[in-house]
């Protein structure tokens, strides 16, 4: 598979009046063409962080380190100016995100925000655009696109938001697919529609998702890889199957064990002890040994990433999973 | 894409508030104890001397009455800022109890009073007071308070009105609800101290409104302020007919005027941005 | 819905309803809003009836209006004895101390001006259930029963995580010493580890209090872990209900069944048959005719009779599902 995302050693520092922190530290991962790789992790890991560093949409305190890189089909992104990035943005890397209350501009209909996204980097007239674009809706799934076409945000429900975002997001054909936590703020139905949907166009456009969530069962059932992230780093990386099967880092395990699920034995859960840092209060070495039910005197210092199997890489002091 | 710190301006931007503070706490300390050390400005009736350029001796010169304009412009800043600080409890007071009770009660209650409001604000406040003190005659300090301060707190109650209908809705306060709390105490405890942020924001802008319209009744000569008590208006009045040989007994109380509004503004303004973040 | 030889039910509503007028967009109109439309239930002491559905199905309304947060337009609502909606304003503020409620946003749901212990002891100075200078060594306890440190009284709520704020909210639900108590999706804004947390609380508390619970929520995994019972929601109306072994196992509501396969489980080797919806969500201000599900559902025989008559709630192998074709 050709590595088509290749994200190296990103940092990405944010300045308040308490001093700086680093929300997203020393993170590395690759996402190859027509592969979905979930980045899996709890509020204030630094996922979303991570995804829009990537497309450099951080808000105005934030800036990415030095020594980053993130090389999109070999051409490293962090030091092209505006100019540039604006031509990848929706052209060759498109995003989607949570809450589609706000993520669509109210006083703007659902087309033209599709043929607004379609005329910034094509160049063709409106009556391609609009062609175009109610094509995409229709490929969304939205019943009777010509009367949507003309509607405001706020005539639509969620899921049918979503699916303009989507629209928007596919209509210059990228690469690359950034979903923030596309399903969160939707119902479990029209999260499953939703995510069919997503599916189905990944396929049928040939493109990489890098699907950023907190919800295990989403990653189980979509995502080719997973990537686990804990107060700013990436503890686990392997093929989904295996994580969920033979999760090697204390923090998986723990993970996995305290979701409540359908099926299975009806047992009490196990909650992971204490709560997760501040990034200004960020414990020494591995970030999550006070909290591990196996720490030991050696995580007082960053383990580094070691290979677990095959595509499959922790990063723990512990030799074998317990 | 480099690393940045704070950018200048902000830290600018947050350090008018600190400003505005000292000058403030500067002002009411020269007004309470200024009278004390510098003579008092009524007992130097040397008319034959009459309006003299600031000196060595009065570093802001004299008035037409000879006057140390110094020592006026001191005793100018206690009763100016009493007279702001006193009319504007009132308004809060006013305010705030009319916006309480219509925005939690709601209904009727809220639509009778929201429209008595309405009414009351076509009406422009300065026109309001003018009717009301020239109808007055022989208008005191105490009255001419009471009248600023009652026609100040419309706007106050529509502030907190809208402040109340956000708050109501919050589940802390169904939580109260909840627990069986009767609607006063869920007003004392609950809405009150949430509306305090807004409240004080509109209390510190209101000071600089209520000082402005001292001295402009004052100026017009129609204040509550009679002579031979000072007031920055009331001085500014007093030296409008020699404006061009003794500008001096106009521009030291204007000058007076402007920077104690321009600090209490700073300071209303630093509270708003301070408070409004933590409240998000 | 009790199951036999059980306590006698302590919560006993009938034929809920509740319509809100709202006024159309250009304000000439008037819709009537159909947020609960006859719902009936019963929860023994010390066990939780799970209330599961997706947004505008009702659930947060059933909550508000069983707690008489807001009046019902029609229904009745016994607790043990005592008719709930028949008690004038000061006789149902005493009684409010029996039957408490739990929010979901753990950032709205503490006055960000009142320090802990004292939005703890508040419930505590309103019914004076302890005199007052016990009232500090009460709130410490409470605090220890939720697993906070004691120290906590005296912070404000700003300093706490969202999983924290949930368990002060539930100790100042506690302080009261309430018999029920309805939690309205008290870990969905919560994140994957501190769910497990509070989930494990609740259902400790449940166990050394003899609590009743009406736990609403709209993730099935959790309803698994809380409710032994479980009823479904839909547009206003239940359309399944049952033990939720058999809810989760043996649905027979096409919606049930469509929920069921919805719920992404942390599993990738699980095989279930994925059924995604078509349609939208009709507007709870203009419900479909007759059964509310019909203009969305696969059933297979699905007929006209569906969108005429509406089915009532009926035994169907071990629940009662509101469907004309069940069996099949």
């Amino acid at each position: 598979m050709t590595t088509l995302l290749d994200v190296r050693r990103l940092t990405v520092n944010f300045f308040s009046e308490a001093g700086t922190v680093t929300p997203v530290d020393d993170v590395s991962f690759q996402l190859a063409k027509g592969e979905t790789l979930a980045l899996v992790g709890e509020s204030g890991c630094g996922k979303s962080l991570t995804a829009l560093s990537i497309l450099q949409l951080l808000p105005r305190a934030a800036s990415i380190g030095p020594g980053s890189t993130i090389e999109l089909d070999g051409q490293d992104l962090v030091p092209l100016d505006e100019a540039a990035l604006r031509a990848v943005r929706g052209a060759r890397i498109a995003m989607i995100f949570q809450d589609p209350m706000t993520s669509l501009d109210p006083v703007y209909t659902a087309g033209s925000q599709i043929t607004e996204a379609i005329r910034a980097h094509r160049n063709v007239g409106k009556r391609q655009a609009r062609e175009r674009a109610l094509e995409l809706l229709e490929e969304v799934g939205i019943p009777d696109p010509l009367s949507r076409f003309d509607q405001y945000p706020h005539e639509l429900s969620g899921g049918m938001r979503q699916r303009v975002m989507i629209a928007i997001a596919l209509s210059c054909e990228p690469q690359v697919l950034i979903a923030d936590e596309p399903t969160t703020a939707l119902d479990v139905t029209v999260q499953a529609q939703i995510l069919e949907i997503l599916d189905r166009l990944r396929r049928s456009h040939d493109m990489a998702v890098l699907l950023i969530t907190h919800d295990l069962g989403i990653v189980a059932g979509r995502a080719d890889r997973v990537a686990v992230m804990y107060a700013g780093r990436i503890v686990e990386t392997a093929p989904t199957d295996r994580l969920f099967q033979h999760p090697a880092h204390p923090y998986t395990q723990a993970l996995l064990a305290s979701v409540p699920r359908l099926t299975g034995p009806l047992q009490r859960l196990t909650p992971i002890q204490g709560t997760v840092p501040n990034p200004d209060a960020w414990p020494a070495g591995c970030r999550f040994h006070p909290r591990c039910p196996y720490a030991f005197d050696r995580c007082q210092q960053q383990p580094p990433v070691r290979a677990v199997a095959d595509g499959h890489e922790t990063a723990c002091w512990l030799e074998s999973p317990q | 894409m480099i690393a940045r710190p704070e950018a200048p301006f902000d830290r600018w931007r947050r350090s008018g508030g600190w400003l505005g503070v000292v000058v403030l706490v500067g002002m009411i300390a020269v007004a309470l104890v200024g009278p004390l050390a510098l003579p008092d400005p009524a007992s130097q009736p040397d008319i034959v001397a009459g309006a003299q350029p600031p000196s060595l001796a009065h570093p802001f010169g004299t008035d037409v009455l000879s006057r140390d304009v110094l020592s006026r412009v001191v005793s100018g800043a206690r009763i100016s800022l009493a007279i702001a600080a006193l009319a504007v409890t009132l308004s809060l007071v006013l305010g705030a109890t009319f916006g309480l009770v219509a925005g939690y009660w709601g209904g009727w209650v809220d639509t009778v009073l929201m429209r008595l409001v309405d009414g009351a604000l076509a009406i422009p406040r300065l026109f309001l007071l003018l009717l009301l003190v020239t109808v007055w005659d022989r208008l005191t300090i105490v009255p001419f308070v009471l009248v600023i301060g009652a026609t100040g707190w419309f706007g106050t109650s529509r502030l907190v009105r809208a402040e109340v209908l956000r708050i109501k809705s919050e589940p802390f306060v169904q939580a109260a609800q909840a627990l069986g709390a009767k609607p006063a105490r869920i007003v004392r405890r609950h809405l009150l101290p949430n509306t305090a942020g807004p409240l004080l924001v509109a209390a510190t802008l209101g000071v600089g409104n209520v000082i402005l319209l001292e001295a402009g009744l004052s100026f017009l000569g129609v204040g509550g302020v009679r002579p031979p008590t000072p007031s920055w208006g009331r001085m500014i009045f007093e030296g409008k007919s020699v404006l061009a040989t003794a500008p001096w007994t106009s521009i030291f109380p204007g000058v007076a005027i402007v920077v104690t509004v321009l600090a209490v503004n700073l300071i209303g303004e630093a509270l708003r941005d301070h408070l409004d973040p933590k409240n998000a | 819905m009790t199951a036999p030889s059980s306590p006698p039910p302590l919560v006993r509503v009938s034929n809920l309803v509740k319509h809100y007028h709202r006024r159309g967009i250009l304000r000439t109109s008037t819709e009537r809003v159909q947020a609960v439309d006859g719902v009936s239930f019963t929860i023994p002491a010390g066990e939780t009836l799970g209330l599961v559905g997706e947004s505008g199905c009702g659930k947060t309304t059933v909550a508000r209006t069983v707690l008489r947060l807001e009046e019902p337009t029609s229904g009745s609502v016994r607790f043990g004895e005592v008719d709930v909606l028949a008690l004038r304003a000061n006789d149902l503020r005493t009684f409010r101390r029996r039957m408490q409620i739990i929010f979901q946003d753990p950032y709205g749901s503490l006055n960000p001006r009142m320090r802990v212990g004292q939005a703890i002891g508040e419930g505590l100075r309103i019914h004076r259930v302890v005199p007052k200078r016990d009232i500090p060594e009460r709130v410490a306890t409470l605090l220890a029963e939720v697993g906070l440190d004691a120290s906590a009284a005296r912070r404000y709520p700003h300093e706490f995580s969202g999983g924290q704020r949930q368990r002060i909210g539930i100790a100042r639900s506690l302080a009261v010493e309430p018999d029920f108590i309805v939690c309205d999706e008290p870990v969905s804004a919560l994140d994957v580890s501190v769910q497990a947390q509070v989930i494990n609380l609740l259902t400790d508390l449940q166990q050394r209090r003899g609590l009743s619970y009406l736990f609403i929520a709209h993730d099935l995994a959790v309803i698994r872990q809380v409710a032994q019972h479980t009823a479904v929601m839909y547009l206003g109306h239940f359309v399944e209900t049952g033990p939720t072994t058999e809810i989760l196992s043996r649905p027979h509501h096409p919606y049930t069944q469509a929920l069921l396969s919805a719920v992404p489980e942390p599993d990738p080797s699980s095989q279930r048959q994925r059924i995604v919806l078509r349609g939208e969500l009709p507007s709870p201000a203009h419900p479909p005719a007759g059964c509310p599900f019909h203009t969305r559902c696969f059933h297979p025989l699905k007929d006209s009779r569906c969108s005429t008559e509406r089915p009532a709630l009926r035994a169907v192998g071990a629940t009662k599902t509101a469907c004309h074709y069940a069996e099949d």
